[in-house]
């Protein structure tokens, strides 16, 4: 058992350290490639000197999600005259606290074996003996439904901060982010619906096992492949979940200076910003684990590569377990990076066609997506084939 | 009361779009792909080396764009020996409305044409409206104002006062105004 509670701290450890890394990073991430896509250079004077030099690293203005973050923890604590303390302060942990939790159920790599990672040291390899491990932090059975709980408290934290800061703009931020994000979170579940229908599992970890084939011969056989309609529901959903323009209307900084966390400062806001962009990070694994294969590339397994052609490649386990890992990060970046492109391309929407979008035009097509899935499935059964 | 309905002004130029327009996602993918081309573009050109943007570095680089006529940082004007042109005859500093140059002249014997030269000469920067009329003044077309701004931000006020050797680093090897001859080369040097 305390080798079961080693490698959960180890996969913790790194789910944590992912997840923070990509919150800062995309701060810096969103403002170069924002910059570069409008002819700017972006950020690029904070530095760090090393000590006892004038050696100044600047590394294209990577230092200044630091700087960022250093500025918003020595800040003061600026507080609304009137406002209800206890949801004052617990707002931002609400919001904050359950995007962390949702990567508890995505798998980020294929099976770890330790005896065959650590074959070189005997010790350690007689230690873990059998044992096998998904490299999942909680292989639930309910996954895709923990993902669906925590972003609905995320929720709550918005009503919450909006109604406790006793300012009108915030309660007007938090009832349109209520509203938005229970629209959206609606549209989600439909659209991740269908893929259930298709794999029969809410494991999140069994999704993508099941994305790692090969359809007709040379299509990987990823969620995209069976569902690109859903594909692309889920991703604008997904963006308006996460608040961000084109569907920022609860923060809406021309309408209502920040939205629900107008009267919030210093680390506090910053909360609420690091949320989202940990968000972004989260949104882009979902994406990646239920539409993009996951850890999966094409034509790769847990024990090396199967090309089309009948040949196959043998790689070591820990080449398979690095490789899984970072095509995971990189189809995660890869999505964040297309939510970025998609929040500096086009103009915020008005709150009426905000939700006329989501109740008469997206969840129409998510519902109609569902019914021919389900169909599609059921005559596959009754014909039995595949 | 025979209120006629409220009918929406129509315009002459009033947009209409076409059923593809209408659709909304093509023009989105459409909008997307054109973004994400300049991105593509402009990291292309960071990749290779090269400048993917439109902005000047500014305390780094100055712009290649200033009208020629642009009334940027004074230059003293330079005999073809290297001394100032100027003869510290004052009228510079009388007409600047901003009084903001100083002018401490100096007598030179070695030199019997140009008597009067300049022992100090300061602009102060922090005060200059750049209106050129010093420019104008100089009977000796010794001051001058070229397209290229001065260095001005600073920490300290006191760095704003620009003294004579910052004002004569101007030295062109030809000058359309005024032609430059060759130095003299008699031994009468000063």
């Amino acid at each position: 058992m305390i080798q079961d509670l080693v490698i959960a701290v180890v996969y913790i450890g790194y789910a944590v350290t992912v997840l923070l890394v990509f919150g800062t990073v995309l701060t810096w991430v969103e403002r170069k490639q924002a910059a570069i896509m409008s002819d700017r250079i972006g950020a690029n004077r904070a530095y760090v000197r090393i000590p006892f030099t004038q050696v100044k690293l600047v590394w294209w203005g990577l230092f200044h999600g630091l700087a960022d973050g250093l500025k918003m923890m020595l800040k003061e604590d600026f507080k609304p005259d009137s406002y209800d303390r206890v949801g004052y302060a617990l707002a931002p942990w609400v919001v904050f606290t359950p995007v962390l939790l949702v990567f508890a159920v995505i798998p980020f790599g294929g099976t770890l074996v330790p005896a065959t990672l650590f074959s070189a040291v005997p010790a350690v390899a007689d230690w873990f003996g059998e044992r096998t491990y998904p490299l999942q932090i909680a292989n639930l059975d309910a996954g895709i439904l923990i993902v669906f709980a925590f972003s609905g408290i995320t929720i709550i934290g918005a009503m919450l901060a909006g109604w406790s800061s006793n300012n009108k703009f915030s309660l007007l931020g938090a009832l349109r982010a209520g509203s938005q994000m229970i629209s959206y979170e609606l549209i989600i579940g439909l659209t991740v619906l269908g893929l259930i229908l298709i794999y029969g599992t809410l494991d999140l970890g069994q999704i993508a096992r099941h994305q790692s084939g090969v359809l007709l011969g040379f299509l990987p056989a990823w969620g995209i492949v069976y569902q690109p309609f859903a594909a692309i529901l889920f991703l604008v959903a997904a963006i308006a979940e996460n608040k961000r323009i084109p569907f920022d209307l609860p923060e809406a900084e021309s309408e209502l200076i920040a939205g629900y966390y107008t009267e919030y400062s210093a680390m506090k806001m910053g909360l609420f910003m690091f949320a989202e962009f940990i968000e972004i990070a989260i949104i882009g694994a979902l994406f990646t684990t239920l539409f993009l294969g996951g850890y999966n590339l094409p034509f790769m397994t847990d024990s090396g590569f199967v090309l089309p052609g009948g040949h196959s490649i043998e790689l070591p386990h820990f080449v398979v377990v690095i490789v899984q890992l970072a095509v995971f990060l990189v189809k995660v970046l890869i999505v964040c990076s297309f939510q970025i492109l998609v929040r500096w391309t086009l103009p915020r929407f008005r709150y009426d066609q905000l939700l006329r979008f989501a109740w008469k035009f997206m969840f129409p097509l998510a519902l109609a997506n569902l019914i021919v899935t389900a169909v599609v499935v059921w005559a596959v059964q009754a014909i039995g084939a595949v | 009361m025979n209120k006629r309905p409220y009918r929406r002004k129509q315009y002459w130029n009033r947009p209409t779009m076409t059923w593809w327009e209408r659709a909304y996602l093509p023009e989105i993918l459409r909008g997307l792909a054109i973004t994400g081309g300049v991105f593509m573009r402009n990291m292309w050109r960071w990749i290779t080396l090269r400048k993917g943007a439109l902005t000047t570095y500014y305390p780094e680089e100055t712009r290649a764009d200033y009208a020629k006529g642009n009334r940027g940082k004074h230059i003293l004007t330079q005999r073809p020996d290297g001394r100032p042109q100027c003869i510290a005859c004052n009228m510079c500093a009388t007409v600047c409305p901003a009084k903001v140059i100083e002018i401490e002249a100096g007598f030179d014997p070695n030199d019997p044409v140009h008597p009067k030269y300049p022992v100090r000469f300061e602009i102060d920067y922090s005060r200059c409206i750049f209106c050129g009329l010093c420019v104008e003044a100089c009977p000796e077309d010794a001051i001058r104002m070229v397209k290229e701004v001065p260095n001005l931000p600073t920490y300290d006020r006191d760095s704003l006062w620009l003294s004579l050797d910052e004002l004569l680093n101007w030295n062109p090897q030809s000058d359309v105004a005024k032609p430059y001859p060759p130095a003299p080369v008699s031994d009468k040097t000063r």
